[in-house]
Parts: structure tokens; sequence; C-alpha cells
């Protein structure tokens, strides 16, 4: 507990002459320091790092052709050397799926992450900042589509995007167009709460005295709105953020485990999955790594977002 | 009585809020109805494995107005065409008066898959998903106090960090990770080693029946699944609002004036502390009911998650839309209790 009392050893009398001219500390210094004494957030830190070096490492020992490749002669084999994971219902390397399967999951949660960032941030922006009408019809746009339990939302455009959209070159790998479909329909669900986060932020922080002092000196408002108000809520829109990235692989999975979401030959965690549970008695290694993979890196990626929360909170002391 | 009171000076607000859900049910309505069209031809799927006639097909379009322009068909699903007439033979001569009444007086269609009124159809599932949703719900809340109370009175405790550590795992883990691990430890391995094991899919056994025991021993792993997510997060939640409450004057107070331990705690405590989740369990509907697709379709749980599923993939528009609709205004009244529950339970709290 903290006390406003002075005490014998008050802070000021302890401090040494270096650490009173030492330069104040920035945002990111301080961060840091409050982020490591997290011990659920290093420890999420290090798991995130590890899956991370897992899925992109191990592209240099296993080529995707490994990872699509069927092999009916071995199919449903258990865990073996030759198979670390096992295989899968037509044969193919269940470890060399899962590496493939994890970028593509991870880059999933990234970019839908991103997408709802555009959406939420602007919509919250605009809203919390002009206010009045054009925040009224924006704020009903947004409890429209908070009405509907967005696992709803998300299987029925799923559905509706995913008309045979073609596959895609890149980096010299075949993507199936669906990825871009769920990356796009995640985006376009998840946003509502973080536009409500942003707006409050802005209607709060509007009334600030340096808004005031911008104006007077003659900013424009996109000047007010993006180099004023903006840097001073990423607080909360990085937390959101990183949550978000969450929040995304596990939709992804579920909408790919419920059979709407990438279609092959494109592998991510999540469609691994899809009629996994009708083998549950005869392959457990179907269902059991590309779930742990997922369940590990949710958990990771809350604890980071748990310690940055704290980490980045101004009223927080701890230094 | 003081209920009575508070719903009368509450009228006016649960009035404008009710008013302000017109326009957001209008909203959310014609935004999935309009994704709904797009979804691919209903009429390709209806013939099952025989392949429709395409005249079949053009007539089978007719008959159920998919011919029509689609904010036509909206209107139609809203208010209903009892008020004009179609052309069902197709001569260019609308010579037929509609049946359906629309929406807003009750009639929410015909299923194209089967052609039985959606009401009906949604009808049969409702009830086996507010089985596992109303049971679900009462697990969590009883659980999820137990584990609180005990953690904030033994805070730091080697139990309660072990509690923070697992409902912190629980909570991160996702809903068919959960269900396919108990399935696989308490089906699979429990069978495996001559233990009792618990059923994994339906309702009953065919040739045991529906009997009350059959169902409740199918429920447990459906009820689970649903419920772990909740009870680890609502379990820290009253966590922490029940060592704020510890620490405040008034039970600093009871304290002082030698107050019995567990009627400070039960009583004086717990009564403030529980008041939030009394919002949050009614704001929390929605994510209950997506984890039920996901429960519902591992467990093979005859509800109405199963029945979106399959509809959603067959482009049943009726059905599906009726299911989304009962479910937004579901949300909005629940919402509405909720602030009204609250209200009551906290004087403090006013509406304008």
């Amino acid at each position: 507990m903290e006390t406003n009392l002075p005490t014998p050893a008050s802070p000021i009398a302890t401090l040494i002459p270096d650490e009173l001219e030492s330069p104040p500390l920035s945002l990111g210094q301080l961060t840091w320091r409050r982020f490591r004494r997290h011990k659920m957030a290093i420890f999420g830190a290090v798991t995130l790092v590890l899956i991370i070096l897992y899925t992109f490492g191990g592209m240099l020992f296993v080529s995707e052709a490994d990872a699509n490749r069927t092999d009916t002669g071995a199919r449903m084999q258990a865990p073996s050397i030759e198979h670390p994971f096992g295989t899968d219902t037509i044969g193919r390397d269940i470890m060399a799926r899962t590496i493939y399967g994890g970028q593509i999951s991870i880059l999933i949660g990234l970019t839908a992450m991103f997408v709802e960032l555009l959406i939420g941030v602007s919509i919250g922006a605009f809203s919390g900042f002009f206010g009045g009408k054009t925040d009224s019809i924006l704020m009903r746009f947004t409890e429209a589509v908070l009405v509907i339990p967005q696992i709803f939302l998300l299987l029925v455009m799923a559905k509706y995007f995913a008309q045979s959209i073609p596959n895609i070159e890149m980096l010299g790998r075949t993507f199936s167009g669906s990825v871009v479909v769920i990356i796009i329909v995640i985006g376009i669900t998840s946003w509502p709460y973080l536009a409500r986060i942003v707006r409050s932020q802005f209607l709060s922080m509007k009334e600030y005295d340096f808004v005031l002092a911008a104006r007077a000196t003659g900013a424009s408002t996109r000047d007010i709105i993006f180099r004023h108000i903006l840097p001073n809520s990423i607080a909360p829109i990085i937390v959101a953020g990183t949550l978000g990235v969450a929040a995304a692989i596990t939709l992804e999975a579920y909408i790919s485990f419920l059979g709407m979401g990438v279609r092959p030959p494109t592998a991510t965690w999540g469609n691994m999955l899809e009629g996994a549970y009708n083998y549950i008695d005869t392959a457990w290694w179907l269902w059991f790594f590309p779930g742990i993979l997922i369940a590990l890196i949710v958990l990771a990626i809350n604890f980071l977002g748990d310690g940055l929360r704290d980490a980045l909170d101004p009223h927080s002391r701890a230094v | 009585m003081r209920l009575h009171n508070l719903l009368k000076t509450m009228s006016r607000y649960i009035i404008r809020r009710l008013l302000q859900a017109i326009p957001l049910l209008f909203i959310i309505s014609m935004i999935l109805f309009i994704l709904m069209q797009n979804m691919g031809d209903p009429v390709a799927t209806m013939g099952g494995r025989k392949v429709t006639r395409s005249e079949d097909r053009i007539r089978l379009t007719r008959q159920l107005g998919l011919d029509k322009p689609i904010l036509v068909q909206y209107l139609y699903w809203l208010v209903g065409n009892d008020w004009t007439k179609t052309d069902l033979d197709g001569d260019g001569v609308a010579e037929t008066p509609g049946k359906r009444r629309g929406v807003l007086r009750g009639d929410f269609g015909v299923s194209l898959v089967n052609r039985k009124p959606v009401t009906m159809v949604v009808g049969e599932r409702l009830s086996n998903t507010l089985l596992l949703m109303l049971t679900a719900e009462a697990i969590i809340l009883v659980a999820s106090l137990l584990i609180g109370i005990y953690s904030a009175l033994h805070q730091y405790t080697a139990m309660d960090n072990t509690i923070t550590t697992l409902t912190f795992i629980l909570y991160s883990m996702p809903v068919f990770f959960f269900a396919l691990l108990t399935m696989y430890i308490f089906a699979v391995n429990f069978k495996a080693w001559g233990l009792p094991y618990l059923p994994t899919v339906g309702m009953f056994e065919p040739e045991q029946g529906k009997t009350v025991s059959q169902v409740a021993w199918h429920m447990v792993l459906p009820v689970a699944t649903l419920s772990f997510g909740f009870i680890a997060g609502y379990s820290r939640y009253i966590r922490s609002t029940m060592l704020e409450t510890m620490g405040q004057d008034y039970v600093r107070t009871a304290k002082a004036k030698g107050l019995p331990r567990p009627e400070i705690i039960y009583i004086h405590a717990l009564k403030n502390a529980a008041l939030p989740i009394v919002t949050i369990v009614a704001l929390d509907l929605p994510f209950l009911l997506g984890g039920a697709i996901v429960t519902e379709r591992i467990f093979g749980w005859p509800g109405m998650g199963r029945l979106f599923l399959d509809h959603v993939s067959r482009s049943d528009t009726p059905v599906v839309m009726g299911i989304m609709m009962m479910i937004a205004v579901a949300v909005i009244i629940f919402q509405l209790i909720a602030d009204v529950l609250y209200a009551w339970l906290d004087p403090r709290i006013r509406y304008k």
C-alpha cells in the first residue's frame, strides 16, 4: 500500500544524485521495467517465442511438399521415430503439418488483428471525436453487430464469402484463397469491443487541455486525431490488439473445426482438427498435437496481454 | 414491493431502451438477410440425391418466392405477402394470394429444407439447448462462487496459487480441445481401464430409451465442456470483488462489533461482492450460446447450435434468420433485465 505521508525514508532522501540526474525513462523503458516483473507474462513471451521458432524454424528441416504429401500406405500411424507426431487419415505427416499449419494460423491471427484494429480504431475514433449524429449512427451500428453472437455471424459470413475463391501464389507457395476469406471475416466481426474502448478514450481525451492547446495553435483535425489523441490512447489499443491475436487464432480454429474455415491443401491448426473427433478412440494424435499447440499459443498470448495491460497502465506505480 | 416501485420509476428508461432496440433489430435483420441471399442456391440441394430438372427448379424457385428482388423478399419476410398476389404458374399474371404473415406477426416462414414451419423446427430443438444451457449456468454459478470465495479467503496460500494457475489455463483453453481431452480421458480410457465410462454421443442410448437418468448421464461431458471456461473466468472475478469488499470499512465495522465470521463473509461481504456477477451472467448469454454450437457438434447433442450449422450449410434462409433473430431478441431482453436487476440490487444505481 502507498501512502502520501512523509516517512523517515522518503523516496527523495534515498535517491542517489546519479539517479536524479539520469534522463526520465521513456514509455518503452518504463513498460519493460514493469513487464519483466510479471512472471506469467515472461512465461507467455518465452512460450510464444518457442512456438514461433518451431513453426518458422521448422521450415528449414521440413519442406511444404512433405506436409502435403499423402501416403495411403501409412495412414493413421501412431507417433514413431519416422513420424514423431504420427500420420493423419490420408497418411500425411502431422508434425510437418503442424509446422506449416502453425504459420498460417499465426498469420491469420496477426492479419485479422490488423483488420480489426483498422476498423475498430477508425469507427471508435470518429465516433468519440465528432460525437453527435456521427456518434449515434456508428454506435447503433456497433450495437447491431454485437447483438448477434460472433460465432453465428462468422459462420454466416464464412459461407457467404466462401464461394470458389482462387488459390493465391505468394513467395513460391500456394495458399488456399479461403485464408483471405477467414482473415477478413474474423476482422469484420471482431471490431465492436475495440471500437467502444477507443471511443471512450477519445470522448475523455478530447476534453483535455493539451487538445485545447493543439487547437489553439491551429492544428488540423486530422493532426489532433492522429498525432495528439491517438498516441495518447495507444495503451488499451495495444492490449486489445494482443488479446485479439489470441481470439482470432481461436476463432479460426472454431470455424475450421466446424468445417467452414480454411480449405485444403493449406493446413492450419484448426482444419487439422476437422473430423478428428470421429477418431477419438482410435487415433488420439490426430487432434492432440494441433489442439495442444492452439491451447498453448492462446495461453501464451493471453499471459502476454495481461502483462502488457499491467505494464502499460500509467496508474501503476511499480517500476 | 421495491421491485414494483423500481419498475415504475424505471418505466421510461425501459420503454426508451425497447424503442431503441427496434432500429437495431431492423439493421441487423437486413444485413443478415442480404448475406443469406448470396450463400448459394437452396433449391440445388433440395432434391436430395436426385438431380432436379431445370423446369422443376424454376417452378420451385417461383413457388418459394426466390425469384423476387432481394428487397421484396425481405419485405415479404418482414411483413408477409398476404396483402398481395403472386404469379405461381409462370404465365406473367399474378393470380395466387400470398399466405405468409411475416415475422412482425409471428410467422417466421417455412424451412426450405423440410418444409416445416420455422417455429416448429426451432421449437423442437430449443428445449434441448435450454436444458444444456440452464444446467451449465447453474453449475457455473455454484462452482465459481465456491472457488472464488475459497481463494479470496485463502489469498496467496499454496491452494490459492494452484487455483489461480489452473483457472488461467482453463480460461484460455479452446472449447473443442477441452471437449476432446475429457472425451479421451473419461470415455475412451475409462472404458479401456474397465471403469464406468461416460457416453460421448447423443442424449440417450436408443435401447435404453429417453429416461431422466440416461439424459443426465449423457449431459455430464457437454455441460462440463460448456461451463469450464466460464467457471474459470467468473471465479477469478468473484475472488477479486470478494477481496475488495473484505477490505471495506463496513466489513471492518462488522468485525469490530464481534459478528461471527461466517455471517460477515456470507451475509455482509458476499451480498455486495456477488452483485456484478448478475450483470455479467446476463451479458455473457451470447457467449454461452456460441459455445453451445461447438459443444453440440462434438457431442452430437440435438440442439439449436447443430440445427443452425446444418441449415447454414444448406442455405436455409428462413430457419437461419429465425434462429438469429430469436437470439438477437433474447440478447436485448437479457441486457435490459441485467440493467433492471442491477438497479434493484444496488440502490445507488439510477438510470435516466
